[in-house]
């Protein structure tokens, strides 16, 4: 499956979630706090929000609970 | 005086801290009696929205003495207060309402708070999120946001008043009876207990009037002034159906509050569903895209609402040394300042900057003359 | 969307709710289960097969969220592209639990994440071949982890376990009494040779400019670093009580309260799992069984598992006693250590106040998206606070669910 990572292209296995595209792209920030420190997944269960990425334009996705999709744009930091 | 304070002041919401920071300025020795936390009753749930309304006379020059008392503190307030000179957005959404628009601009003008009449156009590029078609707007740019509860423990914190942690059980003009069966004497007491304050002063009519309101995630920009539709003086003004309005207002966060709701004859803190859902159904109307914003959470809060919209501010007519604060309805973070300066001017015997007389206690139909029968 | 009504609703597809929902449509009854993630197993059966064995005989609803109970016997369910209303009969809360996190300096970089919830990662893709993962904190869930870590190519380093050796060693030989158990960790330890387990040790900070680099453990009187990619670090596990006290079910000390049937104290809620307290894979399903069984009226059926039930409670109490929180982990926060990551609240400003509601109002701590979930088991252990009033949303929702939420469709 391929999905756009901040403009990067990724190839991530089928079933597995956007958290993982992100890390595959190379990726360990995936959102800042309110402020500004960098932060990744902590819970990976879809309660910590800190896997927060901006999905399709539509911001604050946990990426830890939204399966790929082919063609999906994906942008952290925002 | 055995403990020999001045004032007495039961509650520690904003008004009461307001009173407290007020009188201490005017070098008076203040008690304050609060067994929660700082601001944690209708402060925690209120708005924050520093706004000059038109209602009457009385109400426009209160809540201009007091929007103009915030201008003034600004520079000294701590940032988790959160000033947001954001303006309001009086959103008409049709002619008819352009011609409220266009009256309200006319008593804003003689009062002299700046407005600026938008067209539809205007509104549009001011706020992109607003549906199309709607008619024009007022806008009010030096009405700001704050956040309630830090400006009431900033309040607190400079009046340097001594804060007792306890309930008040009984008020008089001699001072506060506490849970624990000790008296704190003073030389004035005030009941500051917002909308608990008819416990403690019986016979005052102080109603409880229920409201919602919902907070979402951070989305900066999003919402860029204070917009309230103009049909919310239809339905605030309508003091005996529960009614809802959009009111959507931007934090220094970035995030959304949404407003609101009335309601009369509802005691009980619990979310009721169908009233959350008239409130965010005529968001939505006004504006279609904040169905997809993520809300994080809801709460109600009670305002303290009187049969004439105005506050008491001021002593009892049966006991001149008990003086009450309370009764600001869906104002009362903006009109803490100028209670608090009404208050310690009438305690210090100094000439307030506006007249009184519309908020005393002993107003018409505000406190019933004293009980002819005890029961 | 008009709904079906179902005899028999049950919120969590991890295996207490799978169990429940299986044992309940045996009986006969109408049985939907809905959870949140996208596929049926809950925590430990995330990515596995054993969830098909239970998979039978009613409907299964996932990446669906309950977000609000509007009305008496109907929840409010979301997805990501819809939202709607569903109505029951008998209501079975198997929501399982999460992990306890304890803030330390650090613990907020990018990298460092809970034990189960690096390994719940990895299972949903994260790359971890290669990667070298220091596991700390406490409890069994740190074994399976490492072991799992392993067995996926990662080069676990060391696992740092806080409980002393003398608490561990007498919770082993316990598990005599449970043979199953018994074999279960000797599996593991095999699995985990040459892989150093560490009582009594724990981390103190962790390490790194914009990510994790490393982190630094003590054991006794020595503090070490020990550079890593991935610290993966979680101090026990805490049950998810939040759709029941929004239901209005009383909370005890472990979690939800039950009775011998799992019945919670609102007519026709059922509770059962890890929901009801941290208790391991077995007694979760054979709660979700009796719950199962109870809430489809078979309480005969319900009434014959309470021995084995009885039996696998012993076992959960052991491992309470065994991994008990050490008073050191109270000291690991500095006063400039965020607690609540959301709001970005630090500890020395949550310690100025004088509880939850203080803490909330006055510092926004636990105001976040997460809603407290995550620094309230921090709160909780440092302060001594609990969290009360649970509204709606449950959980972050879309404006919309909510304006639609109980309305007749
Ligand atoms: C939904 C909603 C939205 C609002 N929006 C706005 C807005 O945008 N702008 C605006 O200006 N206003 C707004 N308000 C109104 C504003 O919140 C209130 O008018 C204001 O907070 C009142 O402050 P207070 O100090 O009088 O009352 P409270 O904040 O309620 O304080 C009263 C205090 O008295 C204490 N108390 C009670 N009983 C006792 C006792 N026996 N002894 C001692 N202490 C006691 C309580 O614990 C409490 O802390 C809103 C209100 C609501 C409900
Ligand atoms: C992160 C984590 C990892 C774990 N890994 C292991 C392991 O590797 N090995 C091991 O032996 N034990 C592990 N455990 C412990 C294991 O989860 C339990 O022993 C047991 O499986 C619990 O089962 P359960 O059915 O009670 O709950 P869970 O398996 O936790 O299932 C609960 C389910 O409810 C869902 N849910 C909760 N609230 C809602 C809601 N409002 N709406 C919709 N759905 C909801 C959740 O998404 C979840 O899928 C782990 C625990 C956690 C927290
Ligand atoms: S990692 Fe916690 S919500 Fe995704």
């Amino acid at each position: 499956m391929k999905l756009l990572v901040n403009g990067k292209p990724v190839e991530a296995p089928a079933g597995s979630m956007v958290s993982a595209a992100v890390a595959l792209a190379g990726a360990w920030l995936y959102r800042r706090s309110v402020t500004g420190e960098p932060r990744g997944p902590l819970c990976g269960m879809g309660i910590c929000f800190e896997c927060r990425v901006t999905i399709g334009g539509k911001p604050h996705q946990r990426s830890c609970q939204i399966p790929c999709a082919e063609g999906m744009e994906v942008r952290t930091d925002e | 005086m055995s403990n020999g304070f001045d004032v007495a002041i039961a509650g520690g919401g904003i008004v009461g801290a307001a009173c407290a920071a007020g009188c201490a300025a005017a070098g008076l020795k203040v008690v304050v009696v609060e067994p929660g936390p700082v601001g944690g009753g209708a402060t925690a749930a209120g708005m924050g929205h520093l706004v000059v309304m038109d209602d009457s006379p009385a109400q426009i020059a209160l809540t201009l003495l007091s929007r103009s008392l915030w201008i003034a503190m600004r520079p000294e307030l701590p940032a988790d207060v959160e000033y947001l000179p954001c303006g309001t957005i009086w959103v008409a959404a049709d002619e008819e309402e352009m011609a409220e628009v266009r009256r309200k601009q006319g008593v804003y003008q003689t009062a002299g708070v700046r407005a600026e009449v938008l067209s539809a156009a205007d509104l549009a590029s001011a706020e992109p999120h607003l549906r199309a078609g709607l008619a024009g707007g007022l806008l009010v740019p030096d009405d700001a946001v704050v956040y309630p509860p830090c400006a009431a423990r900033y309040f607190l914190a400079k009046s340097g008043a001594t804060v007792v942690r306890q309930p008040a059980i009984e008020l008089s003009g001699r001072g506060i009876k506490l849970r624990d069966g000790s008296f704190l004497a003073a030389g004035i007491t005030v009941n500051a207990t917002g909308a608990w304050a008819p416990a403690l002063t019986p016979g005052i009519e102080v109603r409880k009037r229920k409201g919602h309101l919902l907070i979402t995630d951070r989305y900066p920009g999003f919402v860029r002034a204070v917009l309230v539709e103009l049909g919310y003086l239809k339905s605030a003004h309508s003091t005996t159906a529960d009614s809802v309005a959009f009111n959507a207002q931007p934090r220094r966060t970035g995030q959304v509050l949404l407003g609101s709701s009335r309601q009369f004859g509802s005691e009980d803190r619990a979310i009721e569903p169908h009233m959350l859902r008239r409130m965010l159904q005529r968001a939505q109307e006004y504006m279609p895209e904040i169905g997809q914003l993520s809300a994080i959470r809801t709460w109600t809060g009670f305002r303290a609402a009187t049969p004439d919209k105005l506050p008491l501010i001021g002593p009892c007519p049966s006991d001149p040394r008990l003086y009450l604060a309370t009764g600001h309805e869906g104002l009362g973070i903006t009109t803490s300042l100028g209670t608090g300066q009404l208050v310690a001017d009438q305690i210090a015997g100094r000439t307030p900057p506006i007249p009184v007389d519309p908020y005393l206690p002993a107003r018409a139909g505000a406190v019933p003359h004293p009980p002819q029968e005890a029961h | 969307m008009t709904d079906p009504r179902f005899d028999v609703l049950v919120v969590g597809a991890g295996p207490a709710g799978l169990a429940a929902a299986r044992r309940a449509a045996e009986s006969g009854a109408r049985v939907a289960v809905l959870d949140d993630n996208p596929t049926p197993g809950g925590q430990i059966w995330r990515a596995r097969p054993e969830p098909a064995r239970w998979l039978s005989g009613y409907q299964v609803i996932l990446g669906a969220r309950v977000i609000a109970a509007p009305a008496a016997g109907c929840l409010t369910v979301e997805t990501l592209q819809a939202d709607f209303e569903i109505g029951y009969r008998a209501l079975i809360l198997a929501t399982g639990a999460r992990e306890r996190f304890l803030p330390f300096p650090g613990w907020t970089l990018p990298n460092v994440m809970g034990a189960g919830g690096l390994q719940a990662l990895a299972k949903s893709g994260l790359p971890i071949a290669g990667k070298r993962i220091v596991v700390a904190g406490s409890g069994p869930l740190l074994l399976a982890v490492a072991g799992y870590l392993r067995g996926h190519g990662a080069r676990v380093a060391l696992i740092a376990e806080q409980t002393e050796r003398a608490a561990l060693l007498r919770f082993g030989a316990s598990l005599a009494a449970h043979p199953g158990k018994l074999r279960q960790a000797v599996e593991l330890r095999a699995r985990l040779l040459g892989v150093p387990y560490l009582t009594g040790c724990w981390p103190v900070s962790a390490q790194g400019a914009e990510r994790l680099e490393s982190v630094t453990l003590r054991r006794g009187a020595k503090n070490w670093t020990e550079p890593c990619d991935y610290l993966a670090c979680g101090f026990g596990l805490i049950p998810n009580t939040e759709l029941a006290e929004m239901l209005g079910c009383r909370i005890g000390a472990s979690g939800v309260a039950v009775d011998d049937d799992q019945r919670t104290s609102v007519p026709a809620i059922f509770s059962a799992g890890e929901a009801t307290g941290i208790g391991g894979l077995d007694l979760a399903l054979v709660e979700g069984e009796i719950a199962g069984y109870a809430a489809a009226g078979r309480t005969r059926e319900a009434s014959s598992r309470f021995a084995l039930r009885q039996q696998h409670r012993r076992f959960a109490t052991a491992l309470e006693k065994a991994f008990a929180l050490r008073d050191e982990l109270r000291s690991l926060a500095a006063p400039e250590t965020l607690v609540c990551r959301c709001e970005d609240v630090s500890y020395a400003r949550i310690r100025a106040c004088s509880g939850w509601r203080e803490a909330k109002l006055h510092t926004r701590c636990g105001m976040g998206p997460c809603q407290g979930r995550v620094c309230g088991g921090a709160v909780e252990f440092l302060m001594g606070w609990r969290s009360e009033s649970v509204r709606p949303p449950l959980y972050p929702a879309r404006v919309e669910s909510l304006a639609r939420s109980g309305q007749d469709r």
